[in-house]
């Protein structure tokens, strides 16, 4: 009983973890209709960037600052040199391109910043609280986790329902010729909208980096289960982000649990197969409307 | 003023418009007309940026549009209204509005434009809080005009407004637009298949066929030429 | 398929002063990327305006195994002067050859794009290797039994893949490259762990260098392979492959049965990954998760793009690249004194960069700029200008074209 409780815990962080990757991989979705396979690379090569911030003695809330900063700093870089040039192109060539960032940033990462294994250290002790008698595996980091993914939702939340510059984005992705027509600057809205979604990939990033072996490869497997965590939500719903994600989570928790963590990546194909059969939409997409 | 010079547009081999000349008076109501295919839409398409000329110019109280990006030629004060009216169902009808506020106006004046626009839409002012996608066809014009109207632009360019509506609606829809002409001195450069309706509100006219002007004059004047009317207008 | 009785100036090009119709030099190399020809009857060559002596047989299959033949002479040679590493580098370059091939057919040709040949490349492999480890059957069949098991694993993959568009499929192909080999991890007794199964290459007979040997077994392969595949793409098969690219629902109103297409280019490029990870097996000696990796499936990818997505010839190119990467990475850095590190990673680097630029610049990848430039260097040679003739014919996604041709 207690295995499947701290199972439980512990699908339920790294669900958080999956749905806040999850959430860049549906900002960009929305806008551009890519899925950008570069979003673990780009963490990962974030959260290096916040490493070497803290081997050099920084505060680690600066570090932490300096890592989100980065992240979008760089999805706006990507965007607009990479993403950008390739409209109207055909569809596949996006894809392709962040393949390539992808393998170009864990190349990068591992030649700028070393092989050797490092250990990123936790902004929260990690030992299992106490309640009562028992420990469970759920740590003062894990509620950080918790708290942290949660804000990031809210914050999303806010800014694309009660701020003009959210309704510009939502206009944009929905409807980006119209959206022109009325003055907004779709090109720039596009741009920021890789740039917030690789600082949600950050953040994912700096969460996850103390609880693994940290080298260049450190997010492949978060990427590829944010993924599914996204189509099982549906790629273009924030909500189904969330859910899907601690969906995910939960699942591949078990399956590792019960059946061995080598089984996990199966789990997760096995997931999106499922979902790509009975419902490829996913669980939270709205069906698109015509445009009348 | 709006003023076209010798424009033409081709999209790739073929060519939309050719050597297109004719100018838009302030505060006039000019009726672009010809049969379907005829490179009307296209002209509007040039005119507010969102398709780039082969050669000739579209300029707009002496500033030159042809070149600037969409999102410019909007901040000099024209909206178009597209074909199709591009209403974004996943928005409410509130926020279709705001979204033309949003460059022109800070935050305190946003509200009071949309209240004027509500006041010359009642039947939105009564949807205010749903998704555009539950408007019908008359509602949604409205919409698709008051949201042009919300950024209080000098040129407003309709594609096709009475298209799937029934004629009554039309009829009140082109009232609108000629009272707002005279009104507030808006140029309209009105696009539209049905000819008579958009003849009984313009002051000018222009007459495409096969991508040249055949006919720039009065409205009244063109209205009056039986074989004109027949020969490019179908009636 | 009815054949169009030849007549002067009509048909694909236009007639020349003797008679003979004009070359499209293009369509005539095995497994470029233009579109079929029409088969006429009627002139049984091809020739070359300037080249009088060059004359290609006009029906495909011969055409392809002359193509065979003559490079099968060439590479026996190859062989005999080169050292046992090299020909073991001739080797592996030829098996990368058959992966790229399979995936420039499903990627390039029908147009879905898979991450997961590596995944496909480590059941070849396995299936070798487990088959070698636990019984005493011959090599011959232990291959073929990695080329079916892993084309057998194609249409499995392949049947859910038929529902799933560019970025759906890369990704799931994606999750399949991270989780197959893992399989092989869970169950170390069966699989070898983390050493890995043990692969015996095969004995030469007589005197012949084993390393030689093992070499003519792969090179005959890629030969076998890329002359299926050549006629494949010809075939009815190839127009419903690119037809499907082109449009589905166009492709499904003409009668082509889309999914079993689809289903078809996910097996034929499962097995190619089949055998060439076999191939593997036998140049490296061992079979382990390690070699099958990610990293290897974005590898191919890249080696494809930049040979060229659609094109067999290009599967040449993408090989050589990917063979002599590490070894280029390794002089850049060790010359520019970079470390250890960049050494290791550069390759990585190199590649990601790879698909990045050739994207972005040079879509149709090397052997795309080699055909644009054989047209231009041709139509100097006919005399500057304008080439002569009409153009090639229209890309073959169109219906009627697959209608009349009927099988």
């Amino acid at each position: 009983m207690s295995l499947f409780i701290n199972l439980t815990l512990n699908g339920v962080t790294n669900g958080m973890i999956f749905a806040a990757v999850a959430l860049g991989l549906v900002f960009i979705w929305r806008a551009t209709h890519i899925v950008n396979f570069g979003q673990g690379s780009m963490a990962m090569f974030t959260t290096y960037l916040a490493v070497t911030l803290l081997d050099r003695q920084v505060n680690y809330w600066l570090a932490f600052a300096a890592a989100l900063v980065a992240g979008l700093v760089m999805g706006a870089v990507v965007e607009t040199v990479l993403i950008r040039p390739l409209r109207g192109k055909p569809a596949l060539n996006p894809v392709i391109v962040t393949l390539g960032l992808f393998i170009l940033l864990e190349g990068m990462a591992g030649s700028i910043f070393g092989i050797g294994n490092r250990s990123f250290p936790p902004a929260f002790s990690q030992a299992g609280l106490t309640f009562g008698h028992t420990k469970v595996a759920f740590s003062h980091f894990d509620v950080f986790i918790l708290v942290a993914v949660v804000v990031l939702m809210l914050g999303t939340l806010v800014l694309f329902r009660a701020t003009s510059l959210g309704l510009r984005m939502r206009a944009a992705a929905f409807a980006p010729e119209v959206a022109r027509l009325l003055g907004v600057r779709v090109g720039r809205i596009l741009t920021l909208g890789w740039a917030l979604a690789a600082v949600a990939g950050s953040l994912a990033g700096l969460l996850v980096a103390p609880t693994v072996s940290f080298s260049p490869n450190f997010m492949d497997l978060v990427l590829v289960y944010a993924f599914t965590a996204a189509v099982l939500g549906g790629l273009d719903s924030p909500v189904g982000a969330l859910v899907g994600g601690l969906v995910t989570g939960l699942a591949l928790s078990y399956v590792g649990g019960y059946l061995g963590s080598s089984l996990e990546p199966l789990g997760a194909l096995a997931i999106l197969m499922v979902v790509l059969s009975a419902r490829p939409e996913g669980l939270f997409s709205r069906p698109e409307p015509r445009r009348v | 003023m709006l003023d076209v010079e010798d424009l033409s547009v081709s999209y790739g081999a073929v060519r939309a418009l050719q050597g297109v000349t004719f100018q838009a008076q302030d505060g006039s109501v000019t009726a672009v007309l010809g049969a379907n295919g005829a490179g009307k839409t296209t002209l509007l398409r040039t005119v507010s940026g969102l398709v780039k000329q082969r050669s000739g110019t579209v300029s707009y109280d002496g500033e030159k549009l042809t070149g600037l990006s969409v999102e410019n030629i909007v901040r000099l004060g024209i909206s178009h209204v597209p074909e199709g009216r591009g209403v974004i169902e996943e928005l409410t009808v509130d926020e279709n509005l705001r979204l033309g506020t949003l460059w022109q106006f800070n935050r305190g004046h946003r509200r009071s434009v949309l209240d004027e626009i509500y006041d010359l839409f009642p039947p939105l002012a009564e949807r205010r809080s749903r998704m555009a996608s539950t408007l019908s066809g008359g509602e949604r014009q409205m919409l698709a005009i008051g949201r042009a109207l919300s950024s209080k632009p000098k040129l407003l360019l309709l594609d096709e407004p009475s298209l799937g509506l029934a004629p009554m609606v039309t009829a009140q829809i082109m009232a609108m637009v000629q009272r707002l002409a005279r009104e507030t001195r808006l140029t309209v450069v009105l696009v539209e298949q049905n000819v008579r309706s958009a003849l009984s509100i313009a002051e000018e006219a222009v007459v495409i066929n096969l991508g040249r002007v055949v006919v720039a004059d009065r409205a009244a004047t063109v209205a009056a030429d039986t074989q004109l009317r027949h020969h490019y207008l179908g009636f | 398929m009815p054949s169009i009785p030849d007549q002067p100036g009509a048909g694909s090009g236009t007639v020349a002063a003797d008679g003979v119709p004009d070359a499209v030099p293009d369509a005539e190399m095995p497994g470029s990327q233009s579109p079929d020809m029409p088969s006429t009857g009627g002139r049984p060559s091809i020739r070359f305006p300037g080249v009088p002596w060059l004359r290609l047989p006009r029906q495909p299959l011969l055409r392809h195994l002359l193509f065979g033949a003559v490079a099968a002479v060439g590479f026996y040679l190859l062989t005999g002067s080169l050292s046992a590493f090299n020909n073991f580098r001739l080797g592996e370059i030829a098996l990368y050859a058959i992966a790229l091939a399979g995936l420039s057919l499903l990627t390039g040709t029908n147009g879905q794009i898979s991450l997961g040949q590596g995944a496909f490349m480590a059941v070849g492999a396995y299936t070798l290797g487990v088959l070698m480890t636990h019984t005493s059957w011959p090599l011959a069949v232990d291959v073929l039994a990695a080329i079916l098991l892993s084309g057998a694993l194609g249409v499995v993959v392949g049947i859910p893949a038929t529902r799933l568009k560019g970025p759906y499929l890369a990704g799931m192909t994606l999750i399949l490259a991270l989780a197959l080999p893992r399989i092989a991890d869970k169950y170390t007794a069966f699989f070898g762990g983390d050493q890995g199964l043990t692969v015996t290459a095969p004995t030469p007979p007589g005197t012949i260098d084993p390393q030689r040997w093992l070499t003519w077994i792969q090179l005959a392969g890629a030969i076998i392979v890329l002359i299926l595949l050549a006629n494949l793409l010809r075939s009815r098969f190839g127009r419903s492959f690119r037809a499907v690219r082109d449009d589905e629902i166009a492709a499904g109103l003409a009668g082509i049965h889309v999914a079993r297409t689809k289903v078809l280019a996910f097996t034929v490029a499962a097995s190619c990954a089949g055998l060439a990870g076999a191939f593997l097996g036998l140049s490296i000696g061992v079979v382990n998760t390690g070699e099958f990796s990610l990293t290897l499936s974005i590898y191919l990818l890249a080696g494809m793009v930049l040979g060229g997505a659609g094109s067999l010839v290009g599967a040449w190119w993408g090989a050589i690249v990917i063979v002599f990467m590490p070894g280029w990475s390794n002089s850049i850095a060790n010359s520019f004194s970079l470390g250890s590190a960049v050494a290791a990673n550069l390759s990585l680097v190199i590649f990601g960069l790879v698909l990045i630029v050739v994207i972005m610049a040079v879509p149709t990848g090397i052997q795309g700029g080699i055909s644009w430039l054989a047209g231009r260097g041709l139509s100097l040679v006919r005399g500057g200008g304008q080439p002569r003739g009409s153009p090639a014919p229209p890309a073959i996604a169109t219906a009627p074209d697959i209608t009349t041709g009927g099988g």
